[in-house]
């Protein structure tokens, strides 16, 4: 790596804002290539994420689902482990939630509330328990087993829903409708209680609220508590992390748990907040954009809060476009794959220019 | 089963095992010179796409297979970039290209053919056409040896090159000195780089063969396999690849006999919903997911141990 210091604040803000920036460049440069105004794209997307309230909904809805994952693979990062396994620890958390909705009977919303997000939890940490576990004790590299994990869930999920879940008669192979006792309230409900308006329309729901204080707590968690240290030293140096009296073992399933526990919560927002039952690839690739946020995010909470409302307005930005000119939503892939990219295997494309410029600063 | 319903499965055993024994090697050949490659499926997708978009536009399958392989290097050539001359995180640089190549197939296939992100179905010369073997005409009514030769004849001609790169893969790693020096750089960079050979331009050559290896395996998906580009159609495939690779312990002969298994696998769910073992039935869903439960059990050190080349995924800093 180069030695060159860069001050830390421009390594928390400059450098991911320039990954960023460069990240659109290109992605408006494509626009331009086939043929689209790249302006015009962007008027597009801020008026259909920000534009209304119920824009704003959708851009919240979506930042739900990516605070979950981003903050399940900034946790994991933080230990330097990879976790691409969010996909199948959320898909593997519906399954929970539908399980707890399913099968318990609900007297009100907040104590089924309280039962899904342990499901969810749950099923998602001991999904990624086994890839964690297989790292600490048999040295099985983390990354192959979570993304065989993966595809090993939609199978799992897959036949859950064919062979069990699927009411008897039906084609479709989705779960029967959560009882009504299980709705989540809706953001407007939420908001009406306070009289301000907003739409009805879109699914953003208090999972929204959830998300938002586990960007703090897992914050508090980590830089707070004596885990958190522990995590952070083995991410640092697992040699001084060992010489410290930290078990390498047991530090890398603790929070191979709590990144899978938070991948698995997605399900409160999606499954139970949105869809209100179990359907095949619910989780739609949101496990995968978690990478890309926690990149983005620096594998600080803050940023992953930031960074989910980011990918957020893509999301709901890429809908409208793909609605009202010839980009498709596909588009949205690229943008996260380019921030992928450049935050996280050319960053230090970008962090040496500003590393020269900095030192020249310092000497002229 | 009977015999021809048999040979039948084994027939299409070959064929999907192809594209994942040009991406299995693809990987070997990368990983052997220290550079992890998860991004297998997106260059394979992306050669697909290119490969189906060329072989529709010219009529010609063989220039789409040349487009395939080239856009296939390209996205080697990135990943070069990232994580030798960068010196970035080799399996973030993975993930990035294979959502690339998702994102970007179906933008530039919905711009150019308007069809929801494919391309049109390839026909004639578009295609690569069955190759009989000789005699196989001949043959056909003899018991058993016109069957089981019959399995063997009438594939593409990729079929036939990709389970030839299998003793060239072989003899290119064990029996040349460049094997020799990229099998070094992925064990041992630093003493390769002391005997004056250089390592980034041992481990850009390995990243290149990937690279035109995984072009023949997306361009045989898509004008070999199939008629035509289709959305995500690498399925996964790109990752059976990967757990092939360490299935085969980075073995180019074992590489063979992983895909020919996994191959089987997806032949035999294809063909049945559910199959019966020893009075027990087994869901297809299981059939699909035994390739990353076996890779699993594998990685786990359970049944014999995977280990990988030593330096992979660390970039090589030179002593100053």
């Amino acid at each position: 790596m180069s030695t060159k210091r860069i001050p830390h604040w421009a390594d928390v803000t400059l450098v991911p804002l320039l990954s960023v920036f460069l990240a659109f460049v290109i992605s408006a440069v494509l626009i331009w290539a086939i043929g689209e105004s790249p302006w015009e794209a962007v008027k597009l997307m801020v008026d259909g994420a920000f534009g209304s309230s119920y824009g704003w909904g959708y851009t919240l809805y979506y930042a739900t689902n990516f605070m979950f994952t981003g903050l399940a693979v900034a946790v994991a990062f933080q230990a330097r482990l990879f976790n691409i396994g969010g996909e199948g620890q959320a898909a593997l958390g519906g399954l929970g939630v539908a399980l707890v909705c399913l099968y318990i009977p609900w007297p009100h919303w907040t104590l089924a509330l309280l039962g899904a997000s342990l499901g969810a939890a749950a099923f998602g940490a001991l999904w990624a328990f086994i890839p964690g576990y297989l790292q600490a004790k048999r040295g099985s590299h983390i990354v192959i087993t979570t993304i065989m994990f993966n595809f090993i869930a939609a199978s799992f999920l897959n036949y859950m829903l064919v062979s069990f879940l699927r009411p008897q008669g039906s084609q479709d192979p989705s779960s029967p409708r959560f009882p009504d006792a299980t709705t989540l309230p809706k953001l407007h409900e939420i908001l009406g209680l306070f009289g301000i308006p907003f739409s009805k329309v879109p699914p953003v729901n208090i999972s929204l609220l959830i998300a938002t204080a586990l960007c703090f707590a897992v914050w508090w968690m980590l830089w707070r508590t004596r885990l958190g240290y522990q995590i952070r030293a083995f991410g640092e140096s697992e040699p001084a992390a060992k010489y410290a009296g930290i078990s390498p073992a047991r530090i890398t399933i603790i929070v191979m748990l709590i990144s899978g526990g938070l991948a698995g919560l997605m399900a409160l927002n999606n499954v139970m907040g949105e869809q209100e039952r179990l359907v095949l690839n619910a989780v739609e690739g949101a496990g995968f954009i978690g990478i890309a946020v926690a990149l983005m995010g620096r594998n600080h909470p803050f940023g992953v809060f930031l960074a989910a409302i980011l990918f957020g307005f893509l999301y709901q930005g890429g809908a409208e476009l793909a609605l009202w000119t010839g980009i498709p939503r596909e588009l949205i892939v690229v943008i996260q794959a380019l921030v992928i990219l450049f935050t996280g295997a050319l960053d230090n494309m970008v962090r040496i220019p500003i590393a020269k410029l900095f030192a020249i600063r310092r000497t002229g | 089963m009977d015999m021809a319903t048999f040979a039948q499965v084994l027939d299409s055993t070959l064929r999907l095992a192809t594209p994942l024994l040009f991406a299995c090697l693809a990987g070997l050949i990368s990983e052997r010179a220290g550079i992890f490659d998860i991004g297998l499926e997106g260059k394979m997708l992306a050669a697909a796409f290119l490969a189906a978009a060329i072989a529709f536009v010219s009529g010609n399958v063989w220039l789409g297979v040349l487009a395939g392989i080239a856009v296939s290097v390209c996205m080697s050539l990135i990943h070069g970039v990232a994580s030798i001359t960068f010196r970035g995180n080799q399996l973030i640089s993975g993930v990035a290209i294979n959502f690339l190549a998702a994102g970007i197939t179906v933008v530039i296939a919905q711009r150019w053919f308007q069809q929801g992100g494919r391309t049109p179905s390839l026909t004639g010369d578009a295609r690569m056409a069955p190759l009989e073997l000789p005699f196989a005409e001949a043959l056909a009514d003899v018991p058993v040896l016109g069957p089981v030769y019959g399995i063997f004849s009438g594939h593409a001609l990729l079929v036939y090159v990709a389970f030839l790169c299998v003793p060239a893969t072989w003899f290119l790693l064990f029996r040349t000195r460049f094997g020799l020096r990229l099998r070094a750089v992925g064990e041992n960079p630093a003493a390769v780089d002391t005997a004056g050979i250089s390592v980034i331009g041992m481990r850009y050559g390995a990243v290149a063969i990937c690279g035109v290896l995984c072009g023949l395996a997306g361009a045989y998906l898509s004008t070999g396999l199939s008629a035509g580009f289709v959305k995500d159609m690498s399925a996964g495939r790109g990752y059976i690849a990967l757990a092939a690779m360490i299935f085969a312990k980075w073995r180019p002969w074992h590489a063979m006999g992983a895909v020919l298994l996994f191959g089987l696998l997806e032949a035999v769910a294809n063909r049945f919903q559910s199959i019966e073992i020893m009075g027990l039935a087994l869901p297809i869903q299981v059939m699909q997911a035994l390739p990353y439960i076996l890779t699993v059990v594998i990685l786990a050190g359970f049944v014999g141990r995977a280990i990988p080349p030593r330096a992979g995924g660390s970039p090589y800093v030179k002593e100053h």
